[in-house]
């Protein structure tokens, strides 16, 4: 049986690991080596990597700790930020990663997803999401450049268009960063990812507001998520992986031993 | 007895460096070379691979390594892509005309898009293998054990099939025939049994 995925995520910001409240205020978790290996050896099934400035800052993601990474861990691992052609992904996944992740370079050359699944198949093509709840609009935007809060700005997407659009170009996998939610520690937000998860036909990560390990079977039990993306929920030792799968398989989620 | 030389067969494309950390990582001496020195004197070849079949096997035909890889004699490792390789046929050939590409042809299977039903595509994830027949790459290791998967075609059962995996259909997860063997997950991304799996294969008496 297909597992369901616990994906520990990790922020990076000038070489350290960090975390934003709502994409903003960022604080200095620790350093991204010793935290990966940590991760890995607790049971989680992968591995996350978002340069959250990359994009906004028009450079590619420093990419020497990939290869640190690689050697440290031995389960699967996906770099994301600043990503924009074809050889920024080649350099990485031979550094070392699995998957590379888009988002922000996505949306202003859709076409890359393309030119990425061709050269890489769409397994290590994942597309990750920035979507935004308009209450007034009642709308889920998608978000672009959020990494530097100056520089984020609303795209003319909806989420749902956008999902679509990025599997009919490609994507193997979609990150759904609900970001109403993020670094909240209030649960996922159900009903968009219900309503995504009808929409993709690739597996599906869910990311931003888990809190509280009830957040992770909600999302794989009431949401069918393939996964499940946190960062602070383990970064400040608020949940530990171990126990988490223990309390999922009791909840009968198909887990890793 | 010394330690076998290991040549990761250099396909032009990217996540051999992956393959090569968990070789490392076990203590064995692998490289990653396409010469055809390295590739006839190595005591054990790893063929990896990324990107789909047609692409591959275009790169292959490019470095002149179709013909040495069929006349090695020394247990070969497949894996994901590389294993597709091994078989005579595979269906993964986007955008071409012609809906077949024509493989190695070591093992007799034929590769082709995945029969999922309802299920989503890739297949990605960790899933878990059925042990159908014995084999010195189990040594250790327990039937039902999570490999880390990712892919959307696969090689179809036969006499070939070690292990097998359901995700919708069955499909072969590691394939033996001779000294050719393949896995379509990542041994190298499957944490401590992956890492066993890998030691059996350098280990190994064939």
């Amino acid at each position: 049986m297909l597992a369901k995925r616990i994906i520990p995520c990790l922020d990076v910001r000038d070489g350290v690991v960090v975390k934003g409240v709502q994409f903003r205020n960022h604080e200095i978790m620790g350093d991204i080596v010793a935290l990966a290996k940590r991760y890995s050896e607790a049971g989680a099934d992968e591995l996350v990597f978002y340069d959250i400035t990359a994009s906004s800052d028009d450079r590619t993601v420093d990419k020497s700790w990939v290869r640190k990474v690689a050697e440290v861990i031995d389960i699967p691992f996906c770099v994301a930020g600043g990503i924009r052609t074809v050889e920024d992904a080649r350099r990485i996944l031979e550094f070392g990663a699995d998957k590379v992740s888009i988002n922000s370079p996505a949306l202003a050359d859709p076409d890359l997803i393309s030119r990425l699944a061709d050269r890489f198949g769409v397994q290590c093509v994942v597309v990750g999401i920035d979507s935004y709840y308009d209450k007034e609009l009642d709308r889920y935007c998608v978000k672009q450049y959020t990494g530097v809060e100056s520089k984020t700005c609303t795209t003319a997407w909806s989420t749902p268009d956008w999902v679509q659009e990025v599997q009919k170009r490609g994507a193997g996998e979609i990150v759904l960063n609900m970001m109403n939610q993020d670094g909240m520690r209030k649960g996922y937000d159900l009903t968009q990812l219900k309503l995504v998860r009808s929409l993709a036909r690739v597996p599906l990560i869910a990311s931003g507001g888990a809190g509280a390990m009830e957040h992770f079977r909600d999302a794989f039990v009431e949401a069918d998520a393939d996964g499940a993306l946190a960062a602070s929920v383990f970064h400040k030792g608020l949940i530990a992986i171990p126990e988490l799968k223990d309390y999922l398989r009791k909840e009968g989620v198909a887990i890793r031993d | 007895m010394t330690t076998p030389k290991i040549t990761i067969i250099d396909t032009g494309y990217a996540n051999l460096s992956s393959v090569k950390i968990a070789f490392d990582k076990i203590g064995a001496d692998a490289k990653i070379s396409a010469d055809a020195d390295d590739i006839r004197k190595a005591d054990r070849l790893v063929l990896p691979g990324v990107g789909t079949a047609s692409a591959a096997m275009a790169k292959l035909e490019e470095r002149k390594l179709p013909d040495l890889i069929r006349s090695a004699r020394q247990p070969l490792l497949g894996i994901c892509l590389g294993m597709q390789m091994l078989a005579e046929i595979s269906e993964e050939n986007l955008g071409e005309k012609d809906p077949e590409v024509k493989c190695l042809g070591v093992i007799g299977s034929r590769v082709s898009l995945m029969k999922t039903g309802d299920l989503r595509l890739p297949h990605m994830g960790w899933n878990q293998i059925e042990i159908q027949k014995d084999h010195p790459l189990f040594e250790g290791i327990r039937n039902g054990s999570f490999f880390y998967f990712v892919h959307s075609y696969a090689m179809n059962l036969g006499e070939w099939t070690a292990a097998s995996c359901a995700y919708g259909a069955s499909f072969t997860a590691v394939a033996a025939s001779g000294n050719f063997m393949g896995t379509q997950f990542h041994p190298e991304k499957s944490g401590a049994v992956g890492s066993k799996l890998l030691k059996n294969f350098v280990e190994m008496q064939l």
